[in-house]
């Protein structure tokens, strides 16, 4: 990238900066009409005498002139409109363009850093540097050439004006000017200098709110936030006093600009005056002069803005760049081509001296080594970061310093690192999962076939193309099936079942799967065999009465003394926030439905019967009681509130009761209550009876504009709002049977079973989202995942950098079992912390602090000592 | 299936008849009725112990693993309370417990038993002389057991 921001511009925009600075030299013709007809208006239209004009070789009356004058007036300002509106728009389009231009740039600069970059560089310093401080470049890079030019060509023209009218006057107007470009930039310089600190110091800030948003738990569990916040107290203060001197230094050159700009009509008052008194210059002059003057100050006003700009600019742009150009950065590499050149997997895998060093520390120390490929290679020896180093050299993240890496006689440190992706794949530990599916994740290791087609909208694809970004979607379709060695989705979905199973993914996609929701729409088929299973759920239970009293099912027409008062008067499920259980009393159509018939007094009294209750049971706990949040209707914090409540009203007075905060504190209460669980018997027959006829109500009554508010229950269909899981069950795991959660859990898992639907709910679990870097997985599913994105694109080369560490010793075995298997005939490199594997492996390198100590098979360099270490 | 039906129950269980309804009440509340089948199992000797349990209705055996394998030891019934001693000194527990008729059973989670104990002394002295019984009873019949061992044999 050029190292200034002008040549960045000019490399990149100046057949738009030509066109824009065409357009405004263009427009000052306009500028300078619009600016000399008033006065052909004044002094002809209205003044010289009352004869007929001639306009355009056209003779007109004085009045017909007058109009016709007014109305070209009236033409060039909105030519004049026109031609800013141009400018700007166009402007503001170069702008953007330089400033996507600049953001992918950087991006990918990140994607081409040498993984030892990011200890220096930290996450927030990299999202501060590209969003923040490259923003103001962009609004810069459209005046870059046109202001100047534009500004410039103002001045010049009033100047070239003040001359004509009287030398010394102009003079006198510019007399100042060497004096300003001689001080400002002195003083600018200093304000300019500020600005870099402040801008280091920012990224500073940046850094300190990214590792405290990731430490936070590490924070709070140490009682470390006040000293963490004393520190940031520190750094904020740092920049207030940063941004202070900045302030005085800024304001005192714009005191300094105005008193010199003020000094002009000084001049022109005590020369010019001078100059009247001895009848050498009219007053006319004068006024023309400083009428003059006065428009001369806001191009010249707007120069040395700009040049302020230029160098606030200049400096940011350089200090960004200067965090982009680490050494070590990747090379360039062409993404257009689909197929890679291809890399002798075939072998064999030499290390001739290979040494890595890093921060002066030798990490590799003359490691030589020659392996037939393939092989499965056990890295063992003490902990340390030299396996990992060996590992990452083999797939170019790291440099050797002297010695190299060879594959097949060629220097691997001369291979494109894209080839080298396609026939190498490295699982590190723990591995980073991307935002997006589950199955997403496995397949993103075959998302390497840039799409053949331009997929985007054509207005897309100009603007992409005119910025210098991606030439492909990314939406397309990217997966490389032969990477898989399957054909198609079909193929592909085969292929990713049994890599899932083999790594151990599919219990907990089973598990993902039936906890989570579906949608009907676009599953309809699964929803339809999910139905099947509901109904041969209900089977079991009507046929075995020790079962049946297990699960309190759906039914329309019964009230469920399992679920809440809230459940049973919606009877379906929440989809959006107004209708959730805790907001249901506040909510004015439910309360309508209530009122209807008198159910919110009701409700009420229940409420009251309640609060009575628990402020009679929790009253001596103290407030930070566990009971509270395990058992209690009402929180500690509530609770003197409802007691005061209790004590103010007696149960009579609730029918008649008026305040609002009371009413809705009433009928939240009895929303939550489950008559099973808790066993208060405060919902009776009676208040089911209209319980249910409120829920027909309710369902019936509800405005077209809510209807996708609730999904309700239904026997016959399938709930979009409710988990797989609780659609098989269609009702609620019975409170007070012994073990009857795990009892239903097992008929639920023999009804999917005995219907085959294991296979289609693994499918919808991989579906499911993991959030932002896997954050709803655990570690050992982010790891899992990891291995099976690994293992689904059938690498030649796969290494293994201590990838099982997170999982048990027997998850341990089995996934290497797995992973061996899957790699049967190809080579794997396997840096891990167990000796007693040795045997599994074809070959054993032992590393102890960067030294290669023996190389070879197991039998010959593992001793008796290692595998009793082992165990 | 009501509350108030379970701080009857507890008030005739002869542990917590001198502590006040309202306090009981707050122990039903916080506490699950369970309903067993006959034949399931309470809890299994050797599990870690996380409730005790206070049998409301119906009757239940208490078996120790042996060599032979499992041997009733004890019969328990209503407002019998048992699994008290592997919360008390959180040891696993001691033996099996399985339903020998439809079980109704309340179930005092480990904290809630605590909170019991420490907020009424009586309770404590209550379960201690309880404990103090078993143990003289054991006692009691080690020594027959040991006397019986050092007889000669007939």
């Amino acid at each position: 990238m050029s190292p200034t921001l002008f040549g960045y511009v000019r490399a990149h925009s100046w057949r738009q900066q030509l066109v824009v600075l065409a357009v405004t030299l263009c427009s000052l013709p306009f500028f300078y009409l619009s600016v000399d007809l008033p006065k052909t208006i004044v002094d002809d239209a209205l003044g010289s005498g009352t004869g007929p004009r001639e306009f355009f070789g056209v003779e007109l009356s004085r009045l017909d002139y007058l109009w016709a004058l007014c109305l070209c007036f009236l033409a060039l300002v909105l030519v004049n409109g026109g031609f800013k509106y141009w400018i700007n728009v166009y402007k503001g389009i170069v702008g953007e363009r330089t400033l996507r231009r600049m953001r992918f740039d950087l991006y990918t600069r990140i994607l081409r850093f040498p993984p030892a970059h990011f200890r220096v560089m930290s996450q927030g310093q990299l999202v501060q540097m590209i969003n923040a401080e490259v923003e103001p470049l962009g609004g810069f890079v459209g005046d870059a050439y046109s202001l100047p030019a534009y500004q410039g060509g103002m001045l010049l023209t009033i100047l070239t004006f003040m001359f004509l009218q009287n030398p010394l006057m102009g003079l006198a107007a510019i007399i100042l000017y060497p004096f300003q470009i001689y001080i400002i930039p002195k003083l600018q310089r200093q304000v300019n200098e500020l600005g870099r600190q402040r801008v280091r110091q920012v990224r500073v800030l940046a850094e300190r709110i990214g590792e405290t948003a990731a430490g936070v738990v590490d924070i709070r569990t140490n009682a470390a936030d006040a000293y963490e916040e004393a520190r940031f107290s520190d750094e904020l203060g740092k920049v207030f006093f940063i941004r202070l001197s900045i302030y005085k230094k800024k304001f005192l050159i714009k005191f300094i600009n105005n008193f010199l700009a003020q000094l002009a009509p000084f001049l022109f008052y005590s020369i010019g005056g001078y100059l009247v008194l001895q009848g050498e210059l009219t007053i006319g002059a004068i006024l023309a002069i400083l009428s003059a003057h006065e428009k001369l100050s806001a191009p010249w006003k707007e120069l040395l803005a700009y040049y302020q700009m230029l160098w606030d600019t200049q400096i940011k742009y350089e200090q960004v760049m200067a965090q982009f150009e680490p050494p070590g950065l990747a090379p360039v590499e062409d993404v257009t081509t689909a197929t890679p050149s291809v890399i002798p997997v075939g072998g064999p895998l030499d290390a001739l001296g290979a040494t890595i060093i890093e921060d002066d520390e030798p990490i590799l120390n003359a490691v030589s080594f020659s392996i037939a490929l393939p092989a499965h290679v056990a890295l063992l020896g003490p902990p340390g970061p030299d396996k990992q180093a060996l590992l990452q050299a083999l797939v170019n993240l790291r440099k050797t310093r002297s010695g190299v890496f060879r594959l097949g006689e060629e220097d691997i440190s001369k291979l494109p690192s894209r080839a080298l992706g396609h026939y190498v794949a490295y699982v590190g530990n723990p591995a980073q999962i991307f935002a997006g599916s589950v199955r997403d994740n496995l397949v993103f290791g075959l998302k390497r076939r840039p799409p053949e087609d331009v997929t985007r909208t054509a207005r897309d694809q100009i603007e992409a193309l005119a910025s210098g970004n991606s030439p492909f979607d990314g939406q397309a379709e990217w997966i490389d099936y032969g990477a898989a060695g399957v054909e198609d989705t079909a193929g592909l979905e085969v292929r990713l079942t049994a890599v899932v199973e083999a790594i151990g993914l599919d219990g907990e996609a089973f598990t993902i799967g039936l906890r989570g929701a579906l949608d009907p729409d676009r599953a309809p088929a699964l929803a339809e065999r999910i139905l099947e299973a509901r109904a041969a759920l209900a089977d079991r239970l009507d046929a075995d009465p020790g079962l049946a009293r297990l699960v309190e099912r759906f039914d329309p027409e019964r009230y469920n003394a399992n679920a809440t008062v809230a459940a049973n008067l919606l009877f379906g499920t929440p989809l959006d926030s107004s209708f959730d259980i805790e907001l249901l009393s506040q909510n004015a159509f439910v309360l309508r439905v209530l009122e209807a018939d008198g159910l919110d007094v009701a409700l009420r009294q229940v409420g009251y019967e309640l609060a009575a209750t628990m402020v009679e049971l929790f009253a001596d706990l103290p407030p930070d009681h566990e009971y509270f949040r395990q058992f209690s209707f009402i929180s500690a914090d509530d609770l003197p509130e409802y007691r005061a409540l209790v004590g103010r009203l007696a149960a009579e007075q609730i029918p008649s009761l008026s305040d609002k905060a009371d009413r809705q504190r009433l009928l939240a209460l009895p929303m939550k209550l489950i008559p099973a669980r808790h066993r208060l018997d405060l919902i009776d027959d009676a208040l089911q009876a209209r319980l249910l006829t409120a829920r027909k109500r309710l369902r019936e009554e509800l405005p077209a504009t809510e209807a996708d508010k609730i999904a309700f229950f239904d026997p016959g269909a399938f709930n979009r709002g409710a988990s797989v899981q609780d659609n098989i069950l269609f009702g609620r795991i019975a409170h007070g049977q012994a073990n009857a959660q795990a009892r239903v859990a097992t008929m639920l898992t023999a009804v999917i079973d005995e219907l085959d639907l294991r296979a289609a709910i693994v499918a919808a679990g991989l579906d499911a989202e993991v959030g932002v870097g896997g954050v709803r997985l655990s570690l050992t599913q982010r790891q899992r995942l990891a291995l099976g994105r690994a293992l689904l694109r059938r690498p030649d080369l796969l290494l293994l950098d201590d990838a099982l560490a997170a999982f048990d010793r027997a998850e341990q075995e089995r996934l290497r079992d797995a992973v061996l298997r899957a790699m049967a005939g190809r080579t794997v490199l396997w840096a891990h912390q167990q000796p007693g594997w040795a045997d599994e492996f074809d070959l054993v390198l032992r590393l102890d602090r960067g030294r290669l100590v023996a190389v070879g098979p197991p039998a010959e360099v593992m001793g008796e000592d290692d595998r009793d270490a082992a165990d | 299936m009501s509350l108030s039906k379970d701080v009857q129950a507890l008030q005739s269980i002869p542990l917590f008849a001198k502590i006040e309804p309202a306090k009981l009440k707050l122990l039903a509340f916080t506490s699950e009725r369970l309903t067993y089948m006959r034949g399931d199992e309470l809890f299994h000797q050797g599990d870690i112990g996380d409730a005790a349990y206070i049998i409301l209705d119906g009757e239940a055996a208490v078996l120790v693993d042996s060599p032979n394998g499992a041997v009733q030891v004890a019969t328990v019934g209503t407002n019998d309370m048992v699994g008290e001693i592997a919360i008390l000194c959180d040891v696993p527990r001691t033996a099996s417990v399985k339903a020998l008729s439809d079980l109704v059973t309340l179930r005092i989670a480990k904290d809630s038993f605590f909170h019991l104990v420490t907020q009424f002394p009586q309770v404590a002295v209550e379960i201690m002389a309880e404990l103090a019984a078993r143990l003289h009873n054991t006692t009691q019949q080690l020594t027959e057991v040991r006397s019986r061992l050092a007889a000669p044999e007939g």
